[in-house]
């Protein structure tokens, strides 16, 4: 079954005499369990479907199906309710609450979702373990390391159990080796059942996803599967390497 | 989310700017201080005269000398005294209202005993001036009607007097010269203390009106039967107004007035004067009250000012909240409960401050002040409205950010 649907989407931004068609007519359907690369050069139209797809924006026309439900009939806290449950969303710039401990960073989803003081703490905990963080629960942003970061961030993302991840350019601001951590951690929520939407420009990152789909001016002008590359293997591979020749 | 959450939120927001969250407070210390203080002051000088009027009795009638008319000219009030003894006498047997009625001849002079004076006020009058005044005799005893028919020489000390002539010795039985006439003092006067004017009302000796105006104070007084004032008591439940009515129909009576004459005295409710001045000063300190609470308006500003700022600083924080779930009313209350909190910890630092400056200020002015729970109860809802108030714009402002232009928001 089809997770994402998306009919003629169209996004025209007017920037005074002139109309930015950021999006010009986008129709794709991802199933549920995917992994999804998403390419193109820059200001293609990218971020902007991906905000679509995540609820965070309306489309200026075309339609919208998410897990069946057509979501250009919700209001403003129907939508807020929809991300809170079922998306969890990965930034270029992590976005993590400055000043506040990674566990309460965690939290922050659940939060709004009403769930009590007890259980937050255990479920960020749960989610910081599993992306191999549970001893720096209580460090702050600036303590971390960009790749710790992002993995809070995806711990963030994955902690009220989403059908769905969007990671814009999750890469984007990680040295090589530790975007290969990322995206074997990706990976590895995509072997759980997790549909994973990634924005990237770079080839490589793109090779672990299962499809990849291009975009240019606002319109899908490829989609094609892909057989993954294996993230942890390539990791692997390369720490290895790293150790094997002297510095 | 539930509200605890969103205060534990909010307290966070405002621990990470701790030096501002104090400096916004600020405005509303200040306010919320000096309402407090001037409340306190205000309600202090109430009641102080309440005691007064407890003190002085809420009954006390004085019957005053007033406009003297002499061919037709008329003379200012108190230049000639209009009133006598025996209109003292004729109220306390006529009007059924009065319970006693004193006649009062004053002058003062020097009072001696051994090597010590003292220079005080003389007062001549009749015993029913103690029960007029409802002033004890803490030792010896007051007058009896035989000294006022002999003219006896004695005396009764106010304990200002007592104190200077005879420090803590009991002065009773001892003998002084009063303008130089020997006086047996046969009784020693309660405390009084200050009047509503700040004049000490023990520094004073009485002795009977006849032996003032035999040999005391002499002059012109000698051979009028006039005197200064007469003091008196109405019955306890008598109507005041009719009482003073009937004072006033018998001495204009007795000083054959005609129909369209003015009263040549005055009747003077001592619980009127008092009660028109407890009213001045309570209106002087709710202006000055009033005056304080606009600086908590200005405080208010400064909240929402500074929310404002926040709120700018943080749209991308915001535009993440919403990302991960948080809805229009979740921000709402947010920075609502932040604005409110910097509101109430700022009214509640204020009332401390301002319950210290009210205490400071009884200690050191030496005025009384009382911190009433009404102030207390009023400040903190006052602050909290203000909180609410100025903090539902920026608060609202946040709340209706779209969710991808605050994401977005460099
Ligand atoms: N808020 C906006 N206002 C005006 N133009 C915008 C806005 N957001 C995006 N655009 C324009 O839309 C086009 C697509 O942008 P975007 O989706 O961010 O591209 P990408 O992520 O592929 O780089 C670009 O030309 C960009 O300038
Ligand atoms: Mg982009």
């Amino acid at each position: 079954m089809a997770l994402i649907e998306t009919q003629d989407l169209a996004k025209v931004y007017h920037l005074g005499e002139t109309d930015v068609h950021a999006l010009a007519g986008v129709s794709v359907a991802i199933d549920d369990g995917e992994f999804v690369a998403v390419m193109g050069p820059s200001g293609s139209g990218k971020s902007t479907f991906m905000n679509v797809v995540g609820c965070l924006d309306v489309p200026t026309s075309g339609a919208y199906r998410f897990a069946g439900e057509d979501v250009a009939g919700l209001s403003a806290d129907a939508l807020a309710g929809l991300r809170n449950r079922s998306i969890g969303f990965v930034f270029q710039q992590f976005n993590l609450l400055p000043r506040t401990s990674a566990a309460a960073n965690v939290e922050l989803p659940l939060l709004y979702g009403g769930v009590p003081a007890h259980e937050r703490r255990e479920r960020a905990l749960a989610k910081l373990a599993q992306v191999g963080l549970a001893e720096r629960a209580g460090h702050h942003p600036a303590q971390l390391s960009g790749g710790q970061q992002q993995r809070v961030a995806i711990a963030r993302a994955l902690v009220n159990d989403p059908k769905l991840i969007l990671a814009d350019e999750p890469t984007g601001a990680l040295d090589s080796a530790t975007s290969l951590e990322v995206m074997a951690l990706l990976q590895e929520l995509n072997r759980s059942g997790i549909t994973i939407v990634v924005v990237t420009h770079e080839p490589d990152i793109a090779a672990f996803a299962s499809r990849l789909i291009a975009f240019r001016d606002g319109r899908i002008v490829s989609d094609t599967r892909n057989a993954p590359a294996d993230a942890a293997a390539a990791l692997a591979r390369r720490r290895a390497e790293a150790a094997g020749v002297p510095a | 989310m539930s509200f605890l959450a969103t205060l534990r939120v909010a307290l966070a927001a405002l621990r990470v700017n701790k030096l501002r969250s104090a400096l916004t407070m600020l405005g509303i210390i200040i306010g919320v201080g000096a309402v407090i203080t001037m409340v306190a002051v205000g309600a202090g000088a109430q009641a102080r005269v309440e005691d007064q009027i407890k003190s002085l009795g809420s009954n006390l009638i004085i019957v005053l000398s007033g406009n003297f008319t002499l061919g037709g000219a008329r003379m200012g009030s108190g230049t000639q005294l209009t009133i006598t003894e025996d209109d003292a006498y004729a109220l306390q047997r006529e009007v059924a209202g009065v319970q006693a009625a004193a006649p009062a001849l004053r002058g003062s002079g020097q009072v001696v005993f051994g090597n010590s004076n003292w220079a005080t006020q003389i007062q001549g009058t009749t015993p029913e001036f103690l029960e007029a005044r409802q002033w004890e005799v803490v030792s010896g005893k007051g007058f009896d009607p035989s000294h006022v028919d002999a003219a006896a020489k004695v005396v009764l000390l106010g304990q200002t007097v007592a104190k200077s002539l005879f420090g803590e010795a009991d002065p009773v039985g001892e003998t002084v010269r009063i303008r130089r006439v020997p006086h047996v003092v046969i009784g020693l006067l309660d405390r009084k203390g200050q009047s509503m004017i700040g004049q000490d009302q023990d520094d004073l000796v009485l002795i009977p009106i006849t032996t003032a105006r035999k040999r005391v104070l002499g002059g012109q007084q000698v051979k009028s039967r006039n005197v200064n004032s007469i003091t008196v008591r109405a019955r306890d439940g008598a109507d005041m107004l009719q009482t003073e009515q009937e004072m006033r129909d018998l001495l204009r009576q007795r000083h054959k007035l005609s129909a369209n004459q003015e009263d040549d005295f005055f009747l003077r409710n001592l619980s009127e004067v008092l009660a028109a001045q407890e009213a001045s000063s309570k209106v002087l300190a709710y202006l000055l009250a009033a005056i304080a609470s606009v600086s908590l308006v200005v405080g208010g500003i400064g909240i929402m000012n500074i929310m404002l700022v926040s709120v700018t600083e943080r749209t991308r924080e915001i535009g993440l909240r919403m990302a991960v779930g948080a809805r229009g009313r979740d921000i709402l209350t947010q920075f609502l409960v932040e604005a409110v909190t910097l509101a109430l910890i700022g009214g509640f630092v204020g009332i401390v401050i301002g319950g210290a400056a009210a205490v400071a200020v009884g200690h050191f002015a030496g005025w009384r002040t009382e911190v009433s729970v009404a102030s207390v109860l009023l400040a903190v809802g006052f602050s909290g409205a203000i909180g609410v108030f100025f903090g539902f714009y920026p608060a609202r402002k946040a709340a209706r950010l779209a969710p991808i232009e605050a994401l977005r928001h460099e």
